[in-house]
């Protein structure tokens, strides 16, 4: 009986700092990782993912601290794809343009699975020097029809992309 | 002159019955009987005309294929599109035969092959955004929905490690080509657990050469069960009951079980109301794949001959 309860001790004591020490580390990674679904609308708060190879974008999402969008530069306040929006990365105000959603789109565009964001900065030249994934060719319309005579070149956007979908 | 024109009218009437009301066969009877007692005469129609006087006797050997076609029992795993929404308020008759033969003539235009949900494809679709003014997309089909005219697909695939999926209309204009590269089936009647699963397994070459199927030979179903990533899901695939996952036990606990247990209908297998309702009866499956029967056939003979005429390669000249 006695053997059995110091069996038991031994057995239980490991196990018990075992999972009290896994508590605290997932109470640590709860800090870090986000326990909610990314949100398939661009709205305020919502996180999106750099696509770019731009230095900031890269260290933002290499840190786990992805950019959040905190306005979106249209009337609707929902972002669709070729919006402007500004974005919160690592403590610094950049805007972005939305290249890829997780939302349904129409017939023949492509739905992606994540929010893809690719950086600009105010004369909407992209920060980085290529996008590392496919973009969806309306975008080249719509990204021409944003672009004015007098106003930023959405167009550099389309020049670093390397692929189409 | 005032005859002729109450002709003419008699005419486009009966011609128009004769379009709309075709799944019948004692109405395509009386309509090309009508025709014939008319005077018009369609080059299709002559034969049944010139018979109709001996329909006395039944077993009459020309007309035998339009009165009674044989439709074979997988048709409607091959158009399931050809079936009417069973909802009831949605149906409508007259517009659901004026859909079907929209949907011949644009499968007169374009080859619209049989896929199932599981088979891997390719779209080509004009796109007026896209350099070339067309773009290609090659996925897995994971999902096929929608009737008639409305009926669309969705394609999946990875690119560059992005997922991305598209929405395809089958019926739409601007698709210049469906081909599918690899025809099979899978366990479950949607593959929306993709999106949650490990990329290799949405993952396909985008230049993949077409599999060969034999003729006649039974569809495969491909029973590759993938590995879904932890949680966070996008659905409760645990209430789902799917067949084609390896490892959802792996990520499930006890609540889990639990509360899949509680939302689990296990006597709507026995529900005949039910089934009633969301599904076409035999009888009326029967009649709409008669009417567009003797259309899909031939449209599948002149499919086979195109590719009979494909496969013949003419030697190159060297030099």
């Amino acid at each position: 009986m006695a053997l059995q309860i110091l069996r038991r001790l031994t057995t239980t004591l490991p196990v018990a700092t075992i999972t009290a020490s896994a508590r605290a580390v997932t109470c640590r990674q709860q800090q870090l990782l986000h326990t909610t679904p990314a949100c398939c609308e661009i709205r305020k708060l919502a996180r999106l993912r750099v696509v770019d190879n731009s230095d900031l974008g890269k260290r933002a999402m290499a840190e786990g601290r992805p950019p959040r969008c905190i306005h979106v530069y249209n009337k609707r306040g929902v972002g669709y794809i070729g919006d402007k929006v500004l974005v919160a990365i690592k403590g610094q105000m950049k805007k972005g343009i939305l290249v890829g959603l997780k939302q349904n789109q129409k017939p023949k565009q492509p739905k992606f699975d994540s929010n893809n964001l690719v950086l600009i900065d105010d004369n909407g030249s992209p920060l980085g020097t290529r996008i590392h994934v496919p973009i969806p060719t309306v975008l080249r319309t719509i990204l021409k029809e944003k672009t004015l005579a007098k106003g930023a070149d959405y167009t550099k956007v389309l020049a670093i992309a390397s692929r189409y979908v | 002159m005032n005859s002729a024109r109450a002709m003419s009218k008699v005419w486009a009437q009966q011609s128009a019955f004769n379009r709309i009301v075709t799944f019948s066969t004692k109405a395509t009877q009386h309509a090309a009987a009508a025709v014939s007692s008319a005077g018009a005469e369609p080059p299709g129609e002559e034969k049944t005309s010139a018979t109709a006087p001996a329909a006395a006797q039944p077993p009459t050997p020309t007309p035998t294929p339009v009165r009674k076609p044989i439709v074979p029992s997988n048709y409607r795993f091959i158009y399931p599109e050809f079936l009417p929404d069973p909802k009831v308020e949605w149906r409508n008759p007259i517009r659901e035969k004026l859909e079907r033969l929209d949907m011949l003539d644009r499968r007169r235009q374009i080859d619209l092959p049989e896929f199932y949900v599981g088979s891997i494809m390719a779209v080509t679709s004009s796109d007026p955004h896209a350099a070339g003014k067309t773009s290609r997309f090659v996925g897995i089909c994971i999902n096929r929905d929608r009737c008639g005219l409305r009926a669309r697909f969705v394609l999946r695939n990875v690119i560059d490690h992005q997922g991305m999926e598209v929405v395809y209309e089958l019926y739409d204009p601007t698709i210049q080509k469906v081909e599918v590269l690899r025809l099979e089936k899978r366990l479950d009647d949607n593959l929306f657990y993709l999106r949650d699963a490990l990329p290799e397994f949405s993952t396909f070459d985008e230049n993949m050469e077409a599999e060969h199927l034999e003729e006649g030979a039974p569809v495969p179903v491909n029973d590759i069960k993938v590995i879904l990533r932890p949680r966070p899901w996008l659905e409760r695939w645990e209430r789902q009951n799917l067949r084609g996952v390896a490892n959802i036990d792996q990520y499930i606990k006890d609540k889990h079980r639990k509360s899949a247990e509680k939302v689990q209908k296990p006597w709507e297998k026995y529900d005949l109301m039910k089934q009633y309702r969301s599904t076409i009866p035999e009888e009326e499956q029967k009649e709409v794949f008669a009417e567009v029967h003797t259309e899909l056939h031939s449209l599948e003979l002149q499919r086979k001959r195109n590719k009979r005429k494909r496969t013949f390669v003419k030697p190159k000249q060297l030099a």
